[in-house]
């Protein structure tokens, strides 16, 4: 069924990981992606990769959770393996094949950028596992409301994505049933062509579409009935507050970022 | 021969996941051609879950389903098949019109069985005047028409398909008390005209009690009892335990019975109610 879809990839648990703040989390998830981008060897990418696992150690998450988020992003990764591998003409040839020549350095340029790759996703899929998209959005609104000075909308983006995340389920549940009834009107969505089978989902599609649109007229009814006028003057009944543990990782991402930048100047390989 | 037949029956929401859930726990039934059967059971209890086997939208984890004395599930590619056979009507389903016309609308069932022209117009011109609906709406768009002639509308689209089965899951939902009875009614007198079988899913007693022959008391995953009204009535104490609304007039008569007045019967109606109090009065009067 598709309800059984998990819905962004949040992982319930109680680990230090998932208690700390949301908007620490988003800004030791950019201090991350700083050290991965900082290193500029592979001794540096060791530790910025000792750092995800201790990550992932601590917050509860099946390692194997770990790579599940590499898969759909393959090809990118093949593709710009090949552009490096191809491209790259400096170094000592170690293949080649008429004009096409592989070198050393192209070879390690190939791993080192595909290494960073996977673990830069790895290591920003650990911040949705371990975060409820509700947190997160808090956290996207607190972060940007100081560009309110320059009429950035901070609160009105954070409370659609709200109402998107909110209407996911809502919406699988609806297609999910009508389906099953165009289904027991005789609807094929499985054999055919691809156009037959494009035809066959406007049937779903309309009505979908339809109660998509009445939804949104019911909520904003019922949002402005209790008064919603936006983001100004509201107060929230969850306060974010930062404490000691927060500190401490902002603590501990910070020394590793250190350690890297020294590997970067003292060894670099 | 039974048209609906169930062997062990049961069905697994999520297996494997910290969700799971028994939905419907070795249900053996058999229904017989014909018949008017109401099927009851509190929210969740797993009768939509029931209903949605007996034309295969879901597939039983354990256990056997026969239509017409086929299993379903043999062979796959004659499911379609038998969806023609088991027409099924959701919850709301005014929410499944999609069509520009309700003309076309009807007449996407009986399309997708590959019937000829003449053979849909038929029989979409025959549901328009089972639902009790007139023939000039069939050239208005269904989202123009009211709640209750949009239900009817998508109620008409399965009856085109004259299915030897006909279930509708709460087909009253949301409707005032009015559009109720109309809606009972009319799937009363398709019943009578029809002779065809017809399940009715509710959670309201007070629906099924004065529609159907035969009800289905479904609770917890299991089935409690399949039974006539009568019998199935006589348990006031217990379907009340489960949560279930017995009709007002049960209620009434079953504290009577408490307090000393003896019926033989179980009363449903309001009709048989009359009856029965003024023969109790002309008794008295004899006395």
């Amino acid at each position: 069924m598709i309800k059984d879809i998990t819905i962004g990839q949040y992982f319930p648990g109680k680990s230090v990981l998932h208690r700390l703040d949301p908007r620490m989390k988003l800004l030791l998830t950019v201090l991350y992606i700083v050290m991965l981008f900082s290193a500029s060897g592979f001794l540096g990418l060791a530790i910025g990769i000792v750092f995800l696992v201790f990550a992932f150690a601590i917050s509860g998450i099946p390692i194997k959770m770990m790579v599940k988020g590499v898969r759909p992003i393959l090809p990118v990764i093949i593709f710009t393996g090949i552009l490096n591998l191809f491209f790259i003409t400096t170094g000592n040839v170690i293949f080649s094949l008429g004009f096409l020549k592989i070198t050393d350095d192209g070879l390690s340029t190939m791993i080192f950028m595909a290494v960073r790759i996977i673990f830069l996703i790895c290591g920003t899929s650990l911040l949705t596992y371990t975060t409820s998209p509700i947190a997160l959005t808090d956290a996207i609104e607190r972060v940007l409301s100081p560009l309110r000075v320059f009429h950035f909308p901070a609160h009105e983006i954070a409370m659609m994505m709200t109402i998107a995340l909110r209407f996911i389920p809502t919406l699988i549940e609806e297609t999910d049933k009508i389906m099953s009834a165009q289904k027991a009107r005789g609807a094929d969505f499985e054999t055919g062509s691809i156009i037959n089978r494009a035809k066959a989902l406007i049937p779903v599609l309309i009505p979908l579409f339809v109660s998509a649109f009445r939804r949104a007229e019911e909520l904003a009814l019922a949002m402005e009935c209790r008064c919603y006028r936006g983001g100004e003057g509201r107060t929230r009944m969850k306060q974010l507050k930062m404490t000691y543990l927060d500190y401490i990782a902002l603590a501990v991402t910070a020394l590793f970022l250190v350690l890297i930048i020294l590997a970067n100047i003292f060894i670099p390989i | 021969m039974s048209i609906i037949k169930t062997e062990h029956l049961s069905y697994v929401y999520g297996e494997g996941t910290p969700f799971r859930k028994v939905a419907l726990d070795d249900i053996n039934l058999e229904i017989d051609e014909g018949e008017l059967i109401g099927i009851i059971g509190h929210t969740g209890s797993g009768k939509s879950t029931l209903i949605q086997h007996f034309n295969g939208l879901l597939k039983a984890t354990t256990g056997k389903v026969f239509i017409d004395g086929e299993e379903l599930f043999a062979d796959k590619s004659k499911l379609r098949g038998i969806r023609f056979k088991v027409g099924l009507v959701f919850q709301y389903p005014e929410y499944q019109l999609f069509e520009d016309t309700v003309y076309k609308d009807i007449a996407y069932g009986p399309k997708n069985m590959g019937l000829d022209e003449n053979e849909i117009d038929r029989r979409v011109k025959e549901a328009m005047r089972l639902v009790g609906l007139k023939e000039e709406l069939l050239q208005k768009s269904p989202f123009d028409l009211s709640g209750g002639q949009k239900r009817r509308v998508a109620i008409a689209g399965v009856m085109a398909m004259e299915p030897k089965v006909l279930i509708l899951d709460e087909p009253t939902a949301g409707l005032d008390p009015h559009g109720r009875d109309r809606i009972l009614g009319m799937i009363k007198e398709y019943h009578e005209e029809k002779k065809s079988t017809v399940m009715l899913v509710s959670h309201s007693m007070e629906d099924v009690a004065n529609t159907v022959s035969k009800i289905l008391v479904v609770n917890d995953a299991k089935i409690f009892m399949f039974d006539t009204p009568e019998k199935v009535f006589a348990r006031v104490r217990e379907l009340d335990s489960m949560g279930l609304t017995v009709p007002q007039i049960t209620r009434v008569f079953d504290r009577l019975k408490e307090s000393g007045i003896d019926f033989d019967d179980e009363v449903y109606s309001t009709g048989y109610a009359k009856k029965l109090v003024l023969r109790l009065l002309e008794e008295k009067k004899e006395k």
